[in-house]
């Protein structure tokens, strides 16, 4: 049977297929719905599926399942394998039980990313296989086929999906959901499982030895696909091999064609089809991790060959489309290319941005904290929604995950007299701002902490954590206290406020900029999508005759507040925060009458 | 060569409903036995963003559009249209939803939103044919103004190669029973007023 699915989804079928038995992740765009899907999808299955708190963790928690026999996958966007990395590299050499993927989906472009780091480059460092799949089906097919040679080499394999992957969606054939395989017992092998150093040293040589098994073995993998035909080759790996196929497609040029799906790559495929043509065009997103390992064999089997790729006509950066692959193709055959499509004027359109909700109270907050530190204090940020309220002046850094805190203590620790306020979201706090935190107030940095507690992961769509008291798959659990948190992290001054109360808000915010240590503002308010999901109604707000059109109603930045003519008013955005009312000087914004 | 059957982009504002025509579109097409591929707009960018959606009737390569070789254009949101009307081939059609969603950044009167005639007639320009629609008024004619975006998919429905009972056996799949009804309405609205 064909269903349309979404790129993730079909990862998740893919996994469901292959019997897994542990599934583990921190949500990131794009790679939040295998999870989502996994557990819409479980039905009975006493498979386990967890939000974890972080990366690092969501892997540990998998290769602790695969050493228990289970098949595991643990998933993240590509920046999370970063927090990932401490395990993920020293996994390859211990090994895995049952098969374990590690599910790492990269952004070309930064769509939803703060940089467009290549993950194929992260599994070449770590001696283990990658798949690079080209849409969803493949991505369902290699989901399942990296449990087989992760167990076959006894290493973790690498699905590594793109956002235009992840976030596409195709026509894919569906099978039959399995009950997860395996037995379920944790054999001990220390010279295996403790990574001592006398351990260590011999499993980097064994893990180096397999290397060439494994690509033999990946060498008749069917994403790997080579059809010679006239004397000018491409070579393409991932959804580059798709742009590549379509554009030789609608050329209708005799071009010889390898795409590639697989890593370590086919040596003797790629020696094939150098061996065949006069030149040779590289094409794939980001890194030239195929262009350097095709000009290191063109050296051995044909010196003369003209290699193009990155520097020519393949930019390096960003994501590739058919219309530069198809350009890129066409120069080649010194065929005219296809212009650039005709623009319209869009001169007279307004810019459309991604903002905070109406009645976001990160936008109250970010108010509140302006008002009490002023605009010279230093604001360093996190990733999150509130990253949009850069126009606020209050996301002076945004750099990595729980950075905030971090770059805080070091601001101050480098002779920043200003006052200082870093901010974080609840969940972001939670995976990596903890230990931020702790080092804060071990090292005495005179900082405040405001953590933005809308009691969920907004940005990623919603995923709950440890603060909700709910599990992935909605299960009740224990609800962990940020402010006891806070406390136990050494935070001198801890005080909770809901932001939709300005001016007690404000209050707080002073008392911790006056605070003579470490400071902890909790501003407690639910994510206005999420409460109004769930049927949560403030009343709106309407303008009144008083307005004396001042604008500062307008500066907050509520889309709901709108200026026309004179006056500001209100729009049936509204969804009755209240915040525009505390903030008007003119007392001009009430409720609606019943 | 041809590589696709159909091109369409579907483009609006976050939370408009641009994924559910793409997602009927898409399984309509699978109960059809054609294949189909597209893409689509998660994440930082749906936070009242533009959104874009691309689907490829009769395709199994890129799911991206080519800039300037959509044969459709679908825009729920009138400046959407305009913004993003590059995807058109000179022979597209657009079939445009006429109620502005004002962006935060004319509501604060940082930027002016111009007269929908003069987008419309940017884009006539640009384009074959222009075809505008007051959707959110049919659907609210249908009983549910939320159903707008069925009321699109109604009117673009007559310009793919796609039947409407697949197209209606598919919506029945993606809407909740109860508002079924209300969507089929809708859907018949929107196509009878681009017949």
């Amino acid at each position: 049977m064909r269903e349309y699915l979404l790129g993730n989804a079909a990862i998740a079928r893919g996994l469901l297929e292959a019997g897994v038995g542990v599934v583990a992740g921190y949500p990131g765009t794009p790679s939040s719905e295998i999870i989502e899907t996994v557990v819409d999808l479980k039905g009975d299955s006493k498979l386990h599926v967890e939000w974890s708190v972080n990366e690092k963790v969501a892997l540990e928690v998998a290769a602790g399942a695969s050493w228990a026999g289970r098949r595991a996958a643990a998933t993240m966007k590509h920046v999370g394998l970063n927090v990932a990395a401490d395990p993920f590299m020293t996994l390859a050499y211990l090994g895995v039980g049952a098969g374990l993927v590690v599910i790492c989906a990269d952004d070309p472009y930064c769509h939803s990313s703060q940089n467009e780091q290549d993950s194929r480059r992260y599994a070449q460092f770590a001696g283990i296989a990658c798949l690079d799949p080209k849409n969803p089906a493949e991505a369902k097919e290699m989901a399942a086929y990296a449990f087989e040679i992760s167990e076959k080499f006894n290493i973790p394999v690498m699905l590594r999906p793109t956002t235009r992957v992840s976030h596409s969606r195709s026509d894919v054939e569906v099978g039959e959901i399995r009950p997860p395989a395996g037995v379920g017992h944790f054999l001990k092998d220390p010279a295996h499982r403790v990574a001592l150093p006398v351990h260590a040293r011999p499993l980097h040589a064994d893990l180096l030895a397999k290397q060439k098994g494994i690509e033999a073995e990946l060498e008749g993998a069917p994403w790997n696909r080579l059809v010679l035909k006239g004397k000018t080759g491409v070579i393409a790996s991932g959804i580059a091999g798709l742009y590549a196929e379509e554009a030789i497609a609608e050329l209708d040029e005799e071009v010889s064609l390898l795409t590639l799906g697989a890593y370590p790559l086919p040596g003797k495929m790629i020696c094939q089809m150098l061996e065949h043509v006069s030149r040779v065009m590289v094409i794939e997103e980001l890194e030239p991790v195929v262009e350097e390992q095709v000009k290191m064999l063109a050296r051995r089997v044909n010196p003369g060959l003209e290699i193009m790729g990155k520097g020519d006509s393949i930019p390096r950066h960003g994501e590739l489309d058919l219309l530069t692959v198809h350009n890129a193709i066409a120069r080649m055959m010194k065929r005219p290319e296809r212009l650039a499509a005709k623009v319209p004027d869009t001169g007279i359109l307004p810019p459309r941005p991604p903002s905070l909700c109406p009645g976001c109270s990160h936008r109250a907050t970010y108010y509140a904290m302006k008002k009490a530190f002023g605009k010279n204090a230093i604001f360093p940020s996190d990733i999150g929604c509130y990253t949009m309220a850069v126009n606020m002046g209050t996301v002076d850094t945004c750099l990595c995950m729980g950075a905030s805190i971090t770059l805080a203590s070091g601001i101050r620790h480098g002779d920043e007299g200003a006052s200082i306020c870093c901010s974080l979201g609840d969940s972001t706090f939670l995976h990596g701002g903890m230990t931020g935190l702790l080092n804060a107030a071990y090292n005495k940095a005179r900082i405040t902490v405001a953590i933005l507690d809308n009691s969920t992961t907004a940005m990623t769509g919603h995923q709950p954590h440890p603060g909700t008291g709910v599990t992935a798959t909605g299960e009740p659990t224990v609800q962990v206290s940020l402010e006891a948190l806070a406390k136990a992290l050494g935070a001198g001054l801890v005080e909770t406020v809901d932001p939709y109360r300005l001016d007690e808000t404000i209050k707080s915010f002073e008392r911790a900029r006056d605070y003579p240590g470490l400071s902890v503002i909790i501003a407690r308010r639910a994510c206005v999508i999420k409460a109004r999901k769930k049927g949560e109604r403030l009343r709106p707000l309407q303008v009144n005759e008083e307005c004396k059109g001042c604008k500062i109603c307008i500066d907050f930045g509520c889309p709901a507040i709108e200026f026309e003519g004179e006056r500001a008013r209100i729009n049936s955005l509204c969804t009755g925060c209240g915040v525009c009312a505390a903030i008007c000087p003119a007392s001009a914004i009430e409720e609606v009458a019943l | 060569m041809r590589t696709s059957e159909c091109d369409l982009v579907i483009v609006g504002v976050g939370g408009q409903g641009v994924i559910l025509i793409s997602d009927v579109i898409g399984k309509a097409a699978v109960l059809a036995e054609k294949r189909v591929c597209g893409a689509e707009t998660h994440g930082m960018a749906q936070r009242g963003g533009s959104v874009i959606n691309h689907t490829r009737i009769g395709c199994s390569f890129s799911p991206l559009v080519g800039l300037g070789s959509a044969d459709l254009l679908v825009a729920l949101e009138p400046g959407e249209a305009l913004r993003f009307a590059q995807y058109l081939s000179p022979e597209g059609v657009a079939l445009v939803n006429t109620k502005p969603v004002l962006p935060a950044t004319v509501t604060a009167g940082l930027a002016r939103y111009p007269p929908v005639a003069e987008i419309l007639s940017a884009l006539r320009k640009h384009c074959r044919r222009v075809m505008d629609l007051d959707a959110i008024a049919l659907a609210g004619k249908a009983g549910t103004a939320q159903a707008m975006n069925v009321v699109m998919l109604g009117a673009l429905s007559s310009f793919i190669p796609l039947s409407q009972d697949d197209l209606l056996c598919s919506l029945a799949q993606v809407v909740p029973p109860r508002f079924l009804e209300a969507n089929k309405r809708a859907f018949a609205l929107g196509k009878a007023e681009v017949e």
